[in-house]
């Protein structure tokens, strides 16, 4: 495949290896992630492909693709890797550095729900599920999707709908700007 | 001394980039004892060593110090050559001013003057050298094969072929080991067995060869040359000059449904049996943890349970005698040959951290099967006499999968090695499939295909293009059992497409590792071991059959995983050699060991406590009437390394190491 | 046994019954659930796949309340919040530069010294207890223990079971009386946090889960995930939908299945809350034993 001609090498991998402490060098392309992967049918890069291009510093390739953000973190990855290299992790070290480096976003839906959950817990201290709901369903454009759902879920008692912040809430603020700093940026996906 | 000669090498560029030897030569020449110097391109080549030889005759030298690489590089050629013009080999030095000089040095002014430091050092130490005669020692001309596999079957045969005598130890009740339970080998497809069963029986029936089976080494000591080996002789039950191996206490026990370990737990054998039909020694032995009898004899039992193979044996063979026997053997040189288990992949060996595989079922899925068991399915004599018939419920397999790299290259589960044969018996193993069942589909899941040996790529690709064993590149991430099936769930990482398969049957081409006590019967040998218990050879490349232990060598799997060529290889050229020192009655050793000061010894045996070869005894002084004066440190000058560690724990300086005397050392250090 | 309480925040909405039916057998199991004075949110996924440090720090808030409060061991009953819990104290305790590095951004004292519990491992470990608290076994009753990812998953943080043939809840619904059943799924993704932004991969995941369990032969699911619980059961009608013929497989939290066989009033333990129906289930398993043919009671003494 043509791509931008490699004259040194990937500074991706010495990146990720500096957040996480795993070294994409290990993988050997063995498949046995993506063997496993309850999500390979539905990615275009399989964890595989992942730590392939992250190995040739393909940050083009795996920015410009939804995959990174179709990974569920169930481990099952990591769990049954043989060479301990940790794509799960690693994952996540693709996610961050696509937010801070504006490179790659979350396609609409997940980062809606991304987004409202963070902002629930940053407001509140907690999550209320109605409010996060609610927030979702604004950004995500998903307006209509499960409505039938919620009558019956309040029925059932699963629903809080006033929000309540809890005492420290000021402490977790703290923390979100704290973490947003260090991470260059605000912490919105 | 007042005659010494310095010779200083270039070693071509090695060490000319950095110092200027012609320098060197000439500072040396200066010194105060040293009556020639010069330097030369190639000094251990062969008008270099004629320089020495020449210059030591013209004038008239009594010393020679070489100032070029290490000693462990050219001593020996520099003291031959010194030998050679007259004088005592050990008033050869070496000062190494290549590794410990021109090779971590850019300064050359700089570089120089240390080349020049060290030299001087060494004309010191020289002055005090003493010269030294080697060693001799007596060698027992017979040699111990421990493991009668292929390696020890082929070391035992080339050894006694040679005219020495040979002890053959096995630890199980037949030699042939793991060769003898494969069908056919790669890559000529050849019967196992017919190409092993006449080398097995050439061992019982050769003269030189004393074959001890169903036997362990229990405690070794003595040194090159002179080993006495204590050997265990387990309790067959039976006593062997008696039986004739007619079988029938076989066909009489009760007790038929023992799993077999000959056919890799898939057949049944009884509890006094010979292993599998071809045995050698063909003589039953009775398995204590299963015979009735015996365990009501253990037990203590009054009543005497069962007896029937005693009732039928006609020649009163049958003794239940649970008493091992001791015997001592004398040998000269020890071919260790134990080779390998194969990894399993249930939880049974957490402790030497392996981990199993949870992911496919812990070994728990009946029809998941590993390669010897698929060889023993495969086998003309195995259990199913050849047809392949899978473990549940014994239909013939329409679709096998093959994993290789199960447990190799997998240090999550405690194995980061390559264990070799495996690409190569999974291609044999499709073949041999597709040859049995000829519209069943062989499917493999690999890695990489590593088939480096003579006619091993040819084979694989014979497999894939003519066999149609259909090769799928990835690790597979799962193995269930869904009802009939075992479901496959992997990925073709070159096709990019998860691929899951409802095999009948999976093979796993699990690791090879060392043999379960290699590491006790190494510490009895004073040999060493990788972290994974396999024997490590004296030098990966250049000693590859010896060991760190002078005189103990290696062959076969118990030294790294190893297929039958390269395991028979390695056998026959331990054994040459083996015949190499039994070549001369005496042994010639350098005399670079310890010698007590009897006069100053106090007898206080720190040195004994701190030797780890065993080479310190107790020696007793007594006067002319025999009355005990005193007891003294003594080293035995067969053993000792020359290692130095009684030297330096002396506390009333009475151990010097001939060679490294403390009055060199200090001569040596105060130079600088 | 004292244990520190985080609830988090769906034990307090959308499973409810988890926290329900929890505190119900805390008392004859003669555990004390005190909650974690003002416990925030643990971050979830939103916080791993976006910030790391967030994802360590919000759980580590928790943790230094809890130790400041004096608890030496806090049990979280929701997976998802076990998971990041245990993911930031083992992270923390093997890096001592991000203790300190949260420390000082979380500005109170925090030594990283409380262990973190899982439903699972809990009640495992109170199997002998629970079984000899039984009052009415479930008689037997299939029940598929469901572990998801996060209960066994990263190995290196859970460990208190195998990551791949894990038995933990298997003994602990043999100890309520149940019949663990034997089936594939069970260490599978339901499609986790998925449920609202991509819904059809929980519909595929979850489906593949109740099919197995079913075909195992299983009269109900255990799970130690609310949001397991939540994909399984409320989406399980749509899970259904392409399918011959309904699931109608109960989705029960492994505290219900202990509840059930303490012989707790199934009210109490928040049974009537779920999407798929419980009752018959329940019916079955409160049925008293031998001739079987009496109508099945709903209401029963607290033990």
């Amino acid at each position: 495949m043509a791509g931008p001609a490699s004259t040194r090498r990937s500074t991706l991998a010495a990146e990720i290896r500096r957040r996480t402490g795993l070294n994409p060098a290990k993988c050997y392309q063995c498949g046995k992630c993506s063997a496993g992967c309850p999500m390979a049918e539905e990615t275009r890069l399989r964890p595989h492909d992942i730590l392939r291009l992250v190995q040739r510093g393909r940050r083009d390739r795996l920015f410009a693709d939804d995959s990174i953000w179709l990974c569920l973190t169930c481990e099952t990855c990591s769990a049954r890797c043989p060479n301990e290299v940790g794509p799960a992790r690693i994952i996540d070290a693709l996610r961050e550095l696509a937010l801070e480096s504006g490179e790659g976003a979350p396609p609409r839906a997940i980062r809606a729900l991304h987004e409202s959950f963070l902002k629930q817990i940053r407001r509140h201290g907690r999550i209320f599920e109605f409010g996060m709901i609610a927030g979702f369903k604004l950004r995500s454009g998903k307006l209509f999707a499960d409505v039938g759902k919620m009558p019956a879920t309040m029925k059932r008692g699963k629903l809080a709908l006033s929000p309540r912040n809890i005492a420290g809430v000021g402490d977790v603020r703290r923390i979100f700007d704290a973490c947003a700093a260090a991470a260059g940026k605000e912490v919105r996906p | 001394m007042s005659r010494i000669g310095v010779f200083v090498c270039h070693c071509g560029e090695n060490l000319g980039r950095t110092v200027d030897a012609a320098e060197v030569a000439r500072a040396s020449g200066t010194l105060p004892g040293v009556a020639h110097a010069i330097d030369y391109k190639y000094m251990c080549s062969d008008p270099g060593q004629a320089l020495i030889k020449q210059a030591v005759a013209e004038k008239k030298l009594d010393g020679v110090v070489v100032a070029a690489c290490s000693p462990h590089m050219h001593e020996k050629t520099f003291r031959r050559a010194t030998a050679g013009a007259g004088v005592n080999p050990f008033l050869c030095e070496m000062a190494n001013i290549r590794e410990h000089c021109s090779w971590i040095h850019e300064n050359r002014p700089a570089a120089t003057a240390k080349a020049i430091d060290i030299t001087r050092s060494i004309v010191e130490k020289l002055k005090r050298n003493a010269p030294l005669e080697p060693i001799r020692i007596p060698v027992e001309r017979r040699a111990l094969v421990i493991g009668g596999g292929i390696a020890g079957i082929q070391a035992a045969l080339d050894i006694a072929d040679g005219g020495r005598e040979v002890v053959l130890v096995e630890k199980g009740p037949s030699i042939g080991g793991h060769m003898s339970q494969l069908s056919e080998t790669f890559p000529t497809l050849d019967c196992s067995q017919c190409i092993l069963t006449p080398r097995m029986v050439e061992v019982y029936q050769h003269p030189r060869i004393k074959l001890l089976a169903y036997s362990e080494v229990e405690a070794v000591e003595g040194y090159i040359g002179n080993f006495t080996v204590k050997i265990r002789r387990k309790a067959r039950g039976l006593d062997e000059t008696k039986c004739n191996g007619c079988g029938q206490c076989q066909a009489s026990c009760p007790q038929k449904k023992i799993p077999s370990e000959f056919d890799a737990g898939l057949g049944k054998r009884s509890a006094i049996y010979v292993p599998f039909p071809q045995a050698v020694p063909n003589i039953p032995v009775i398995d204590a943890r299963h015979c009735a009898r015996w365990k009501g004899i253990v037990k203590g039992l009054k009543k005497l349970a069962c007896g029937k193979c005693l009732e039928v044996c006609g020649r009163g063979a049958i003794t239940f005698d649970l008493e091992d026997k001791f015997v001592t053997e004398k040998v000269g040189a020890v071919v260790v040959a134990t080779g390998f288990q194969l990894y399993e992949i249930g939880r049974d060996h957490e402790a030497d951290g392996l981990k199993g595989y949870g992911e496919y079922g812990y070994g728990k899925i009946p029809d998941v099967i590993d390669g010897l068991q698929f060889e023993r399915l495969a086998s003309a004599s195995g259990p199913t006499a050849g047809k392949l018939q899978r473990p549940s419920d014994g239909k013939e397999p329409r679709t096998i999968v093959f994993l290789q790299c199960v447990g190799s290259r997998d240090p999550a589960k405690g194995i980061e090695y390559c264990s070799k044969i495996c690409c190569m018996y999974v291609a044999k193993h499709t073949m041999l499939y597709r040859h049995k069942v000829h519209d069943g589909r062989a499917v493999v899941f690999y890695m990489d295909v590593r088939a480096g040996g003579k006619g091993y790529e040819e084979f694989v690709r014979r497999a894939i293009e003519e066999d149609g064993a259909e090769y799928i590149r990835g690790r597979v991430s799962r193995l269930e059992r869904d009802g009939d099936v075992v479901r496959v769930q992997g990925f073709d990482t070159l096709s990019g497409e998860p691929v899951t398969i409802d095999a009948d049957l999976v093979v796993l081409a699990t690791a090879m590792r060392s043999q379960p006590g290699i590491e006790t019967l190494a510490q009895k040998l004073s040999v060493s071991y990788d972290r994974h218990g396999f024997i490590n050879e004296a030098h990966p490349k250049l000693r590859p059959v010896e060991t760190n232990t002078a005189g103990i060598f290696v062959a076969g799997a118990c030294q790294a995983p190893r297929d039958i060529p390269d395991s028979v290889a390695m056998a026959s050229a331990a054994a040459s050699k083996v015949l190499g020192l039994f070549s001369n009655a005496e042994l010639e050793r350098e005399p670079i060991v310890a010698r007590v000061d009897e006069a100053t010894c106090a007898g206080c045996f720190h040195c004994l406590r701190v030797c780890a070869y065993g080479a310190v005894e107790r020696k007793e002084i007594r006067d002319k009437k025999g009355n005990l004066i005193k007891v003294v440190a003594s080293v035995n000058r067969g053993v000792c390394q020359g290692c130095g560690t009684c030297q330096a724990t002396c506390p009333g300086k009475s151990v010097e190491l001939e060679g490294f005397t403390d009055p060199q050392i200090y001569a040596a250090i105060n130079a600088f | 046994m004292k244990l520190g309480y985080f609830p988090g925040c769906s034990l307090h909405a959308t499973a409810r019954e988890c926290e329900e039916s929890l505190r119900a057998i805390a008392a004859p199991l003669d555990v004390e659930l005190a909650e974690i004075d003002d416990w925030a949110c643990c971050g979830a996924t939103s916080a791993h796949a976006t910030n790391h440090l967030l994802s360590v720090a919000l759980p580590a808030r928790t943790l230094a309340l809890a130790e400041r409060q004096g608890f030496d061991t806090v049990l979280a009953p929701c997976a998802a919040c076990y998971a990041r819990l245990a993911s930031a104290r083992h992270e923390l305790a093997k890096d001592k530069a991000l203790l300190e590095r949260v420390a000082a951004i979380l500005e109170r004292p925090f030594t990283n010294a409380v262990k973190v519990v899982s439903i699972a491992e809990l009640l495992r470990d109170l199997a002998p207890k629970i079984r000899e608290q039984a009052k009415r076994p479930l008689g037997g009753a299939r029940v598929a223990a469901y572990y998801g990812c996060l209960l066994v998953r990263p190995t290196e943080v859970s460990g208190f079971d195998d990551a791949e043939q894990p038995s933990s809840m298997e003994a602990v619904i043999a100890a309520a009386g149940g019949t663990p059943v034997e089936w594939r799924r069970k260490v599978d993704c339901c499609g986790a946090g998925f449920s609202l932004s991509r819904t059809g991969s929980v519909i595929r995941l979850g489906r593949a889960i109740l099919e197995d369990a079913k075909k195992a032969g299983a009269e109900a699911i255990a799970v130690g995930c609310p949001m397991c619980h939540s994909n399984l059961d409320l989406r399980q009608k749509a899970m259904s939908r392409t399918l011959p013929e309904p699931l109608g497989l109960p989705i029960l939290f492994l505290s219900q299945v202990v509840g059930l066989g303490l012989g707790l009033d199934p009210q109490a333990l928040g049974l009537g809350r779920h999407f798929v129906g419980t009752g018959s289930f329940v019916a079955k398993v409160t049925a008293p034993p031998a001739p079987a043919e009496k109508p099945a009671e709903t209401k029963q003494e607290v033990a």
